[in-house]
């Protein structure tokens, strides 16, 4: 992976200082509030419910075991002993004093991370693929290209305050895994015809309160322009995007009000202009940055699935793990890895200090030193010989990280909710809590197979609810948690947004609905159709009359609670 | 009154612009080194070219640029308001005056200038500021040096550090 050089240091130890410095002046009064507010955010400094919330970045979901062993540290000397993965790959930490957080980076500084931008309204942590480098379809290793994009990003002076934050997700895979249909940009990267990277380039998409699928502005844009070609877009978006309203700010709203293809020639307009001009990057650059993602010391081994079938048979437990936490890798012999932060009982996403030390060690001892963080809030080993699988399943398994549920129902995605967060509508975790107490049998899951489920806590849909093929939403109704569901989302490249299902449900309601659901695909289902396929050809219709049986029909219950709330639905 | 900075260091200010409410354009222009807003200047450019020796533009974050590009040569000194800090229009505007207009005089920010944004102002072009009311300017001038070696081209620096790196 990407190792720092004196510049890289010089710039965090230099934000470090700016940083203390500013907590400094807050303090005394000489910033205001108001005026801290965006200075903090900008680094990763949220005031939450019960403390402040500190986010690092986890640049393109890369991390090197020093680097876990260091977060671990941070949780247990500055916060409660755990962190919390995001759907970003950042690691959020919820309960460090602000008078802190100067220390938490310093110390972060030295195994060369930070917290730059993964807040405010400015460009945030480029994410992709968490298996890019490894993954058995993949065209080109994005992570080159998106550590050039961190570094572009950093201290922009040009786009430090735009109308509303700016996300960009690259993938330089076959199927799409970094949601990038759902970003302000998303990047597609493949080869031309001389074999040099291109990038189909996609703006406008997210979920939040309006969810809307990007839309392609270029296709086969050479590499060298990458960063002269974002900086046109984000120079018409900065200029014209909306800043009377935060919820018509992002820039999907711009793309719709201007249509793609006006969009289009007003960022090709300003493109002209700074086309070839000393942003273009050099193949020196490139070079130079792509070497720190060669291949790591790989033996050779076998094609096919030799390694695999050396290990014990019969047990069925480490049969279901191998059926869910293992995915194909490029290389013959090797499997990447999924160690699930999934386990009933456990907020999503959450990892204690222990386990971020074992899993350091687990990273060294079986991939190379490095592990990834997956947007839907997992770790993976990526470079696992998988002659060595049972092995690192018994360790993974006594650390409760082996939890076999990836890609299935209880995998779900979800945010911290209104236990930690400000501006959720309703709790999160509890609704996944429950939801995985309801589904504990892994014979049941297993026959369910391939299931999305994701749950947000608000609108701003950090679970990425939209695109899952159950999505359950918080909402607020007069003072009350209710829960709205959605059906047929998707990610990938069909990705799309699920359709409401009907009026929301009390949180106590949650499970009864979604095995409601459960229960019409299993009567519909043909054989070997997945969820999202019964979906498909049968509609939404069976899902309502079944959800909503014992009501009016697509009216909700006329329960006591909901009484005074329901006709506004 | 605010204090100016300029050319990092404390400075003393002539400029005033001409407040947007008032209808100067049927009024007796008043002395001194004006800020004009755009439509004062569009509607008496001649007299006030031939009345001036030393002219001010005075520009919203919503400024055309376009059509003032074949004026810009008139102004000793371009002001761009900043309605609030996290309004960040104006670094555009900075950054195309010079770069696409290639416009030498002096940018200044004005409105609600902070310490915390001088380091990225200086880097898309401004030079001067007029710092909000109530800060500290001899505190700020400290900002400046923030960063040694950012990473981007801009206005301060056309050169990407990718390009300086081993130099």
């Amino acid at each position: 992976m990407y190792r720092y050089d004196n510049h890289d240091f010089a710039l965090v130890r230099e934000r470090v200082a700016q940083f203390r410095d500013q907590v400094a002046r807050w303090q005394s009064g000489e910033l205001t509030d108001e005026e801290f507010r965006p200075l903090r955010l900008q680094n990763g400094l949220y005031i939450q419910r019960h403390a402040p919330m500190l986010r690092i970045a986890v640049p393109y979901a890369m991390l090197s075991s020093a680097q876990l062993r260091a977060l671990a540290h941070v949780a247990r000397t500055w916060d409660k002993g755990y962190g919390h993965f995001t759907t970003r790959h950042n690691m959020q930490f919820n309960w460090p004093k602000i008078e802190d957080c100067p220390d938490i980076l310093a110390y972060l500084a030295n195994v060369e991370m930070h917290a730059i931008q993964t807040s405010g309204n400015c460009i945030r942590n480029i994410t992709t693929d968490q298996f890019a480098g490894v993954a058995a379809d993949e065209i080109i290793d994005p992570r080159p290209l998106a550590e050039i994009l961190r570094q572009w990003s950093t201290f922009h002076p040009e786009f430090a305050f735009l109308p509303r934050k700016f996300k960009i997700a690259i993938s330089g895979t076959r199927e799409d895994r970094a949601l990038t249909w759902f970003h302000d940009v998303g990047l597609h990267l493949n080869l031309d015809a001389e074999g040099e990277p291109s990038f189909r380039v996609i703006v406008g998409g997210g979920l939040g309160r309006t969810p809307i699928r990007g839309e392609v502005v270029r296709e086969n844009l050479p590499w060298q322009h990458i960063l002269t070609y974002l900086e046109a877009i984000l120079r018409v978006y900065n200029l014209q995007g909306r800043r009377d309203n935060l919820y018509k700010a992002r820039i999907k709203i711009l793309v719709q009000a201007l249509g793609v293809d006006e969009f289009s020639r007003q960022v090709e307009a300003e493109w002209a202009h700074l086309k070839d001009g000393p942003a273009t990057l050099t193949r020196e650059e490139y070079e130079r940055v792509r070497a720190h993602f060669g291949a790591p010391a790989y033996k050779t081994l076998p094609a096919g699935q030799a390694g695999l079938q050396a290990q014990p048979a019969g047990d069925k437990a480490f049969a279901r793990w191998l059926a869910r936490c293992i995915a194909p890798h490029k290389v013959p012999g090797y499997a990447a890895v999924t160690l699930s932060l999934k386990a009933p009982g456990q907020p999503p996403g959450d990892i204690t200090a222990a386990q971020m030390e074992a899993a350091a060690q687990l990273a060294d001892e079986f991939s190379f030193g490095e592990a990834r963080s997956s947007h839907e809030q997992n770790l993976i080993l990526a470079d696992v010989e998988q002659s060595r699988l049972y092995e690192l399943w018994q360790a993974a398994k006594a650390l409760n990280l082996a939890t076999p549920s990836v890609g299935l129902l209880t995998d779900m995605i979800c945010c911290p909710g209104g236990d930690f967060c400000d501006l959720a509508n309703a709790k999160s975790i509890p609704i996944a809590n429950a939801i995985q107490a309801r589904f504990s049998d892994l014979d049941y899951l297993f026959d369910l197979g391939e299931l999305d489920l994701n749950i947000s806590g608000c609108m701003n849909a950090c679970g990425h609810h939209h695109v899952a093929h159950i999505g359950i939403l918080g909402v607020d109704k007069n003072d009350a948690e209710f829960y709205q569901i959605t059906l047929g989302g998707r990610q990938g490249s069909q990705a799309r947004t699920g359709k409401v299902i009907g009026p929301s449900f009390a949180a106590a309601e949650v499970p009864d609905a979604v095995e409601k659901i459960i229960g019409v695909y299993l009567a519909h289902r043909h054989p070997d159709e997945v969820f999202l396929d019964t979906f498909d050809r049968i509609g939404i219709e069976p899902f309502k009359d079944k959800v909503y049986e014992s009501r009016a029909h697509g009216k909700a219950r006329p329960h006591p609670a909901e009484q005074r709330t329901e006709q506004r639905t | 009154m605010s204090t100016l900075i300029k050319n990092r260091a404390i400075a003393a200010d002539t400029w005033q612009p001409i407040a947007a409410a008032e209808d100067l354009h049927n009024q007796p222009l008043p002395e001194g080194d004006l800020l004009f807003p755009p439509a004062l200047w569009q509607a008496r450019k001649n007299e006030i070219i031939s009345r001036y020796k030393r002219i001010g533009l005075w520009l919203e974050p919503d400024a055309d640029l376009a059509e003032l590009a074949d004026d810009l040569h008139y102004f000793m000194v371009i002001a761009i308001h900043f309605p609030r800090f996290a309004d960040g229009r104006g670094y555009s505007l900075a950054r195309l005056l010079r770069e696409r207009h290639h416009y030498e005089g002096e940018i200044r920010a004005v409105g609600d200038v902070l310490h915390d944004q001088l380091f990225l102002m200086q880097r898309v072009g401004f030079d001067a500021w007029a710092l909000k009311e109530g800060k500290d300017a001899e505190k700020a001038l400290n900002a400046f040096a923030t960063f040694k070696a950012p990473y981007q081209s801009a206005v301060d620096e056309p050169l990407p550090l990718f390009r300086r790196r081993n130099a």
